[in-house]
């Protein structure tokens, strides 16, 4: 009996879980919430003009922990700084979210994507055109 | 006289119950173990040296990948030795969090092991019964830092940002369904006649040996040795919380696995009284020049841009000196032992695994034991390889 009973109380635990809910979802049709602070795959912020609010100060260069952005910078008639190549190396990104908390215009976000799936190897490295149409997604 | 031949086997460092990438090579006599001998460096990264080649603040992510599940305490550590270097007090409010979210760390830790134990020994369903619960608080660890292992979210100086709204309820509601799972668990295993037949009396480890070997946390309290850096050498006001240490007596698998459970019914204790006597105030230390200023300044304030970008840029400079802080994390006591010489960055960086030193007592533990007690025996010293590997 000492042996049987603590099986059965066992048993009747698991029995009694049949006729609860499943907990799990079914991924890809539907998506895991992720909270407000999630550090997903990076966006730039868009200014009034639409184009890029980086300014290209080299902050999130300097700041990055395994250097996986490239900039470029240019130069407009005004003498406005602005990034003539902006790429982050999703290889090399660790998602620490240094170069957001870096940024003092706010223009590199990590965003709430976290879906990272490509049949070319070149289709996964973020340049300046996909990080703003990450912008357009989310809004 | 016929010689007595042993066989030699290799274990891992490919098997799943070694829990990573370890490899042991047994010496056999028929199913009987005469001799074990661990290797390990299958994951080295050399994370001790790339911290010489980073700022200080570039050298926290490196901590998350030590002990990936408990990143917090890991995270806590690192903070706390260069605090110590940099001789700045820690705001009330900010230590307390970091109480709270530190002692969360260590019941999804303590859960993924009862979980992955459980399995290893046979018994399937608890493991999914403790990834439930795990994958609640890990949501919570997520709300707060935005990452499910990485957080990131303690700082040197304080914390990353303030609480997110909706925590305080999350944690709350969280730790108030826990102790009925942790009841489901024990009405699973505690008594079940399987469970005891694996865990009693195997992996054996005396109180001399575990003091010995140097062995912490929860193995060496299964031992009955009550050491506990947290009530030893209190550290981020631990001293202002009531708590418990638990106890072994056997110093046996089973204690280690009860041990466990109660240091997660404790843990729950302390995160309900942070809380409940959660202080007001900042969670930054005022310390312009080692503290970035909030971000809503910089937009604002030249000063704050100024030193935003200094701070950044070239990262902090403690003064010339060292400093080492051990703390309490999952596995045991987790140190920090952390030089200045007075550049930005450190000179060195040493770190006290756990995982490391409570590796070195498995060849006493699995002496003269079956194989199957092998897998038994490691899974319960709850081994982290990123962390041993470093």
């Amino acid at each position: 009996m000492k042996v049987i009973l603590p099986l059965l109380k066992g048993l009747r635990l698991t029995f009694s879980r049949i006729f609860t809910k499943p907990i799990t979802y079914q991924y890809p049709e539907k998506k895991h919430k992720v909270p407000e602070r999630w550090r997903g795959i990076h966006y730039f912020k868009k200014n009034e003009a639409g184009e890029t609010a980086c300014v290209a100060c080299g902050l999130c260069v300097k700041v990055c922990p395994n250097q996986c952005i490239t900039l470029e910078i240019g130069e407009k008639f005004d003498g406005k700084r602005y990034p003539l190549k902006y790429e982050i190396d999703p290889w090399r990104c660790i998602y620490c979210g240094f170069c957001q908390d870096a940024c003092p215009v706010n223009a590199i976000n990590l965003g709430e994507d976290y879906e990272q799936a490509h049949y070319r190897k070149e289709d996964f490295v973020l340049d300046m055109k996909k990080l703003l149409a990450m912008y357009e997604d989310k809004k | 006289m016929a010689e007595t031949k042993y066989m030699t086997i290799n274990m891992g460092p490919q098997h799943p119950a070694t829990h990573g990438v370890l490899r042991v090579v047994l010496e056999l006599d028929g199913e009987t173990v005469v001799k074990s001998t661990p290797h390990i460096g299958y994951l080295h990264r050399g994370i001790e040296k790339i911290f010489e080649n980073r700022t200080y603040w570039q050298g926290e992510p490196l901590t998350d990948r030590l002990d990936y599940t408990s990143g917090m305490s890991n995270n806590l550590a690192y903070c706390l030795a260069v605090e110590k270097l940099l001789g700045v007090e820690i705001p009330k409010r900010a230590q307390y969090i970091r109480v709270m979210l530190s002692e969360l760390q260590r019941i999804a830790a303590h859960l993924l092991w009862v979980a992955t134990h459980a399995l290893d020994m046979g018994a399937m369903t608890v493991l999914f019964y403790g990834f439930r619960e795990r994958e609640n608080c890990l949501k919570v660890l997520e709300t707060v830092s935005g990452a499910r292992l990485m957080p990131d979210y303690i700082r040197f100086g304080g914390l990353r940002e303030e609480l997110p709204g909706g925590f305080i309820d999350m944690a709350k509601s969280f730790i108030e369904e826990l102790p009925g799972r942790i009841d489901e668990y024990e009405t699973l295993l505690t008594e079940n006649v399987i469970w005891k037949g694996r865990t009693k009396g195997v992996g054996f480890l005396s109180a001399e040996d575990a003091i010995g070997y140097g062995v912490t946390g929860p193995v060496l309290r299964a031992s009955g040795i009550n050491y506990d850096v947290r009530k030893a050498y209190p550290y981020s006001s631990y001293e202002e919380f009531d708590f418990e240490i638990p106890l072994g007596t056997h110093g046996d698998i089973y204690d280690r696995y009860l041990v466990r459970l109660q240091e997660m019914r404790q843990s729950i204790r302390i995160v309900t009284q942070a809380i409940e006597s959660l202080p007001e105030g900042p969670i930054k230390v005022n310390a312009p020049q080692y503290v970035p200023p909030e971000k809503e300044d910089v937009a604002s304030d030249m000063a704050a841009l100024i030193r935003h970008f200094k701070i950044m840029a070239d990262g902090i400079k403690p003064p010339k000196g060292e400093a080492y802080v051990s703390i309490e994390s999952s596995k045991g006591e987790l140190g920090f032992y952390v030089v200045s010489d007075g550049t930005e960055r450190p000179y060195r960086v040493r770190i006290r695994p756990p995982s490391f030193l409570n590796l070195g007592s498995v060849s006493k533990m699995i002496e003269g034991a079956l194989v199957a007690d092998v897998v038994a025996a490691i899974g319960s010293l709850d081994i982290v390889l990123g962390e041993i590997d470093k």
